[in-house]
């Protein structure tokens, strides 16, 4: 708050700027920021995968990359952005941030065991990247067996690893926010003071404590049985490869929630400072959160509906699957309540916001869609597909991850963004999403399997469309790296608290100290106490 | 901010709160660790209902009498391994330094013969793969059984590495001196690893070589 700039304070970013400093690290500020650095640098791969793909698409034949060469690309782009990109990108870099400072601690419980988890992730990155320039991977993100495991002549053992490797990082991830969100709150700051944010990734972390070890388990059988023969999943001996599917959607199901749920924590902290309100029904939020992680155990087995699954079996699932509308319509009803009579304003996360509740709203109820039996089998490994998740990963979990970015950058990095070039990169984002995925919906629809690199020509036309989109989206995405790496060196200063919201990290200055509170800080009230900020100070 | 003795880490107020955290990120960690040998314990019980003939052939390959004593080895050790916490609890340094000797030993041992036990395997071509060989007419599926006991038996070993591991570090931190009535977290935390290693062998011991042995 002091207007004397002339003497710079000490704070996380400029109290050593040795490299060593970086890597040795222990400050969760700092971690996040190296994760924030590597995971960028995996959603830029991930994203040229992409870019080629869709190339490749925008004519019928396969003009660009042989057949086996396009399946590397969609196995590629898919474990880089789920395993590298998705699942670290709240929560290890604005949770990694953001969880001590919220809860008013110095750090995480276990500073040493965060920094070994970025150290775990980059070595897990090591060998898929190795990986990938040694001939790449083949078996599409979900290493389906007995493909996987006996067929396929490629990297898959090597990769397997990596990912392996990079689920103990996910897994030390979670260890740590659990501990710290138990036992390290400041004084006053009860369960239900909590930012809806802290729920959010206390749920993840249930999520990644409970779901990435069995697919860790699962993997590494994989890669036992094609390199040493313990052929657990291979029918040859009696084995049996739906195992595999049940074992690996145990996890990668609930992993869309690792994903998704986490941007749902941003989306109360964003709609809450921009329509100046209270959440509405704060505690069904919370326990919205909760919810969508129990429940989002109990569903694998709606990706299954054409396996040799049960019947009965996927009666249940599909029963349960549409459960977990329920805990993610609260959300969106209450964000939505949230604003109604609010004093709305309009600046970039705000818009990020917007966008999240459109876009996870169509990803949400499509999920629907798939969850009933019978259209499944009709769009099942069609675009169908292909367009629902990506509007829940892409629409939601990316929308959350940039909204919470722009919202949080100031704190992070003491500067403000050019707010007009915020907005507008949030718009052209929003219509090239849209524009990407939404004829990938009709084109699933109308029965164009996923995973080819030819097509009927009849389906051009939409896919001209969607490649047209993926286009704009990719300026939406290179728009805000060139304005945020201005800001770093030539943004204006942003103050403590640039948007006027409550919780405790805007009580502190921005960058923060190294232990975050010059005194550990007393809660006296609710979260998102707006009401009385509008009564008793000026906003 | 109050006063910090040199074993409280920066990020806690007190030695309460460190204690504390560290044992539930523990028990959270052995969570975790419940849930990665669940993924295989479902997996062997789904397979024994289709497959139960060729596991009960592939279970009586087993050597029971070295398997026997490898459980009474490695409850014995967490008899020694909770003498061991005793003995830092009450900042006895002899007794930690003794229990954790004993614990070391009990757990290479369990090592060793577990070690013999696969080297039976070998030479009897009871390793899945190319090389497996085995009479009877559920040579095929027996192999799944094994596929199952080298795996699981394999992951539990690497865990038992990962103790001794622990406990050496624990008994050159003891022999030092560092861990008194006031602190003994790292010896109790280390503990409960320990002990949950050894429960997951209560778990593997019976079921691959009784239950399935009787199906």
């Amino acid at each position: 708050m002091s207007d004397a700039p002339h003497e710079p304070r000490q704070h996380y970013l400029n109290c050593d700027y040795s490299v060593r400093s970086w890597l040795l690290t222990t400050d969760h500020k700092r971690i996040g920021i190296l994760y924030l650095v590597s995971i960028s640098a995996f959603f830029v791969l991930g994203g040229v995968m992409a870019g080629l793909l869709r190339l490749e698409l925008l004519t019928p034949h396969g003009d660009l990359v042989q057949a086996e060469t396009y399946n590397k690309f969609f196995t590629m782009h898919g474990i880089t952005m789920i395993f590298f990109f998705l699942i670290p990108s709240i929560p290890a870099v604005l949770g990694n941030f953001l969880v001590p400072i919220m809860i008013g601690a110095r750090d995480l419980a276990f500073p040493k065991i965060n920094l070994l988890s970025w150290y775990v992730y980059t070595l897990g990155a090591a060998f898929t990247v190795v990986a990938m320039v040694t001939g790449g991977v083949d078996t599409g993100w979900t290493f389906y067996t007995p493909y996987s495991s006996t067929y396929a002549n490629t990297n898959v053992i090597l990769t397997a690893l990596g990912v392996f490797i990079t689920g103990f990082s996910s897994i030390l991830t979670g260890l740590n926010f659990v501990v710290t969100i138990h036992k390290m709150r400041a004084p006053g700051l009860t369960w239900f003071r909590l930012p809806l944010f802290i729920w959010a990734h206390y749920a993840t972390a249930l999520i990644m404590l409970l779901g990435t070890p069995v697919v860790a388990i699962t993997i590494l059988l994989v890669a036992l049985e094609r390199g040493l023969g313990i052929g657990i999943f291979d029918p040859a001996i009696g084995g049996d490869p739906v195992l595999f599917q049940h074992l690996f959607w145990f996890y990668s199901h609930p992993a869309v929630y690792i994903m998704i749920l986490p941007s749902m924590g941003v989306m109360s902290e964003l709609v809450a400072c921009f329509s100046r309100k209270r959440v509405f029904g704060y505690a069904f939020v919370a326990g919205s959160s909760m919810a969508i992680a129990v429940l989002g155990f109990l569903v694998w087995g709606h990706h299954m509906f054409v396996s040799s699954q049960s019947m009965y079996a996927g009666i249940i699932f599909s029963l349960l699957s549409f459960l977990v509308a329920i805990p993610s319509a609260v959300k969106v009803f209450n964000w939505t309540a949230t604003m109604y009579k609010g004093s709305i304003s309009l600046q970039t996360p705000m818009l990020y916001a917007f966008g999240f509740v459109g876009l996870f709203t169509i990803g949400g109820l499509t999920g629907l869609f798939l969850a009933t039996l019978a259209v499944d089998v009709h769009v099942h490994d069609t675009y169908f597909v292909v367009a629902h998740f990506h509007y829940i990963m892409v629409g939601g979990a990316i929308m959350g991850f940039l909204g919470g970015l722009h919202f949080w950058w100031p704190k992070i990095t003491g500067r403000m963004y050019p707010d007009a070039w915020g907005r507008l990169a949030a718009v052209i984002l929003f219509v090239g999403f849209n524009m990407t995925f939404f004829p990938q919906f009709v084109l699933g629809f109308l029965g164009m399997p996923r995973r080819y690199h030819v097509y009927p020509p009849e389906f051009q036309m939409l896919n001209v469309l969607s490649t047209a989109g993926a286009v704009i989206l990719g300026l939406g995405y290179v728009l805000p790296a060139l304005y945020l790496a201005w800001s770093i060196f030539k943004g204006k200063p942003a103050g403590d608290n640039p948007w006027g919201a409550t919780g405790l990290e805007w009580h502190t200055p921005s960058p923060p100290p190294t232990f975050n509170f010059e005194q550990t800080p007393v809660v006296r009230e609710e979260a998102y106490a707006y009401d009385s900020q509008l009564e008793g100070h000026r906003v | 901010m109050s006063e910090h003795s040199a074993q409280v880490a920066h990020q806690f107020d007190d030695a309460t709160q460190q204690y504390e955290a560290s044992t539930l990120g523990m028990w959270a960690f052995l969570i975790t660790e419940i849930m990665f040998f669940g993924g295989l314990f479902a997996g062997f019980f789904v397979y024994i209902l289709g497959h139960a003939a060729a596991f009960a052939e592939g279970s009586r390959h087993l050597d029971l009498a070295l398997g026997t004593v490898n459980t009474l080895v490695l409850l014995g050790s967490s008899l020694t391994m909770a003498l061991a916490v005793r003995g830092a609890q009450r900042g006895d340094r002899r007794g930690q330094v003794l229990f954790l000797v004993l614990t070391i030993i009990l757990g290479v041992a369990f090592l060793g013969i577990k070690g013999l036990e696969y080297a039976h395997k070998f030479e009897q071509h009871l390793v899945p793969g190319p090389l497996f060989r085995m009479e009877g007419p559920h040579a095929q599926s027996a192999q799944l059984f094994f596929s199952f006991y080298f795996a699981m038996t394999g992951v539990h070993a690497l865990h038992m590495i990962v103790g001794v591991g622990l406990l050496a570090w624990l008994l050159v931190n003891a022999l030092r001196g560092r861990y008194s009535a006031e602190y003994f977290t790292p010896v109790e935390v280390s503990g409960l690893y320990w002990h949950f290693v050894d429960v997951v062998w209560i778990f593997l011991f019976p079921t691959l070589y009784l239950v399935a042995r009787h199906v």
